[in-house]
């Protein structure tokens, strides 16, 4: 059965097959509730059947390094000194954010191998996939990753292999914490805001929740307690957009550059309707005299040194 | 007997031109199917969308160094003249195909020198901007924004280019006898006189019947 719940299709300019409605869903992530015990990579890795390479250590706590092809979710750990002076560990769970503008789908060429459902979730289809890394360009949160095995794109699916049939995604259903949580995004939204009461009369003045808008919202969120400084957490972007040069790259320009090419193919064609070929006339030219007849103007005399009277 | 016609490119000249046009077309196709949804059909040109993302980069590379060729042969005869000035104020008599008071001019007119320049400095970003978007060897190398600026003028230079070889082909379709020089080199004498007479007087002043005129550049 094809699927009937996309809203959004990659490098297609034809509404998708979109009857079906879905509630939107989301993942909220309290990073005040995270504990860094990295059971979400765990079973991420468990359930999507990912075993990435056993890397080196660098002297942090993020194991693997990065993001990658094999890991669609890392915890990202950051050291936070308070003005206070007192140390905050700073431990954000990584991975897609399923924009509800995803960069990646806006960037992508190759019609379905980015899609997004109904529910929000942002999908790669490795089957449509072709491998040039646009998604990458376009994404604002650096997520997408090439395979070095195959040259396909991967990253986190939100388990929309899991949510189709009714449970929560792999990293939600294993966090000891409760830190990580999925429903519907009202609902996320409001326990969201109910963790924001708390921590703030416990002294985060500056907690909220992270659905930023220049992506049109998110459908994975999180708590923070920083929510005014979102960079402190490992870089998250605080105010994340399609950058502007991925839009004059696939936004308006390109529509108007296949009109150029063909207006100009047009106007060759009526040019030569209407003024018609430049054609040489042969005799425009006189004849080449040949020059193994050597012609002598009468009124001209000159000297032969040999003495020899050619004519 | 004395061969009455003028060879405007040579055998090897002919062979660079027909390899770099080979080459663009593949180039060109292959771009364009990613360059808009519209155009997405034309990878299976080249074997569906994987191949055309493998082989794109590899046709273009070809083409620059192919296309070196050609500027290494042809940039001289490229540099502007004097008369350019008049002709290219004038350009809109040669377009109505009238010569009156359009000045004669050299082994190009200001059009295809603008065209040459133009696909040189096309040619140039495209390999440089295709190079830094080349997933599979260099984009590791290069940060998320040069990226970013590399896509943009990738695909401006590369439209800048299909466009110019437009009007690069409509022209010598329009302008007849200038796809035979090209295809098997020789111009009629009038022709050469015509529509490039100081290039025509340069060629003719030290007309020799024992070899054939050979100018380079």
């Amino acid at each position: 059965m094809a699927s009937q719940d996309i809203i959004a299709r990659s490098a297609t300019t034809t509404v998708p097959s979109s009857v079906r409605n879905q509630e939107e869903v989301a993942k909220l992530i309290d990073t005040t509730k995270c504990i860094g015990c990295k059971a979400c990579q765990v079973a991420c890795s468990e359930w999507n059947e990912l075993r990435d390479d056993v890397g080196h250590n660098l002297g942090t706590y993020d194991n693997p390094q990065d993001l990658s092809a094999d890991t669609w979710t890392l915890m990202r750990f950051t050291e936070h000194e308070t003005d206070a002076g007192n140390l905050e560990w700073l431990i954000r769970k990584d991975g897609c954010m399923h924009c509800a503008e995803p960069g990646c789908l806006a960037a992508c060429p190759s019609p379905g191998a980015i899609i997004k459902h109904a529910n929000g979730i942002v999908d790669f289809d490795q089957d449509h996939c072709i491998g040039c890394g646009y998604c990458i360009t376009g994404c604002p949160f650096n997520i997408p990753r090439i395979s070095q095995k195959d040259h396909k794109a991967y990253k986190c699916t939100l388990c929309s292999d899991r949510v189709e049939v009714g449970l929560e995604p792999a990293c939600v259903k294993t966090c000891p914490t409760g830190a990580i949580v999925f429903g519907s995004k009202e609902d996320m939204k409001e326990h969201a805001a109910e963790r924001i009461v708390d921590l703030k009369s416990r002294g985060f003045d500056h907690a909220g929740l992270y659905d930023p808008d220049g992506v049109g919202g998110t459908h994975v969120m999180y708590v923070l307690h920083h929510a005014d400084t979102p960079t402190l957490y490992a870089g998250l972007p605080g105010s994340p957009t399609i950058s502007p040069l991925v839009e004059l790259w696939k936004g308006v320009s390109k529509p108007l550059g296949l009109l150029a090419m063909g207006l100009a193919v047009l106007a060759g064609f009526f040019h030569y309707v209407r003024v018609g070929p430049q054609l040489v006339e042969e005799d425009e030219l006189p004849p080449l005299k040949d020059p193994a007849v050597h012609e002598v103007d009468p009124s001209v005399h000159t000297f032969d040194p040999r003495g020899e009277d050619r004519p | 007997m004395i061969r009455r016609q003028i060879l405007r490119y040579t055998a090897n000249q002919r062979t660079n031109h027909w390899l770099v046009a080979i080459l663009f077309f593949m180039a060109a196709l292959s771009g364009l199917a990613l360059f808009h949804p519209a155009l997405f059909w034309l990878s299976h040109l080249f074997g569906g969308g994987p191949w055309t993302r493998i082989l794109h980069p590899f046709m273009g590379v070809v083409m620059f160094v192919l296309f070196l060729g050609l500027v290494i042969q042809f940039f001289r005869a490229n540099f502007f003249i004097s008369n350019d000035r008049l002709w290219l104020r004038r350009v809109g008599r040669v377009i109505r195909n009238e010569e009156e008071g359009v000045p004669p001019i050299g082994k190009y007119n200001p059009g295809q020198k603008l065209l040459f320049w133009t696909l040189l400095l096309c040619m140039l970003v495209l390999l440089f901007s295709g190079l830094v978007i080349w997933r599979a060897y260099f984009s590791a190398y290069f940060g998320i924004t040069s990226i970013r600026w590399a896509m943009l003028l990738h695909a401006l230079a590369g439209f800048v280019l299909v466009l110019s070889i437009i009007v690069h082909i409509y022209a010598g379709l329009w302008i007849k006898g200038s796809v035979s020089a090209m295809v098997h080199g020789w111009v009629s004498r009038a022709w050469a006189k015509k529509h490039h007479e100081l290039w025509f007087r340069e060629v003719t002043r030290d007309e020799n019947p024992d070899h054939p005129i050979r100018k380079k550049g």
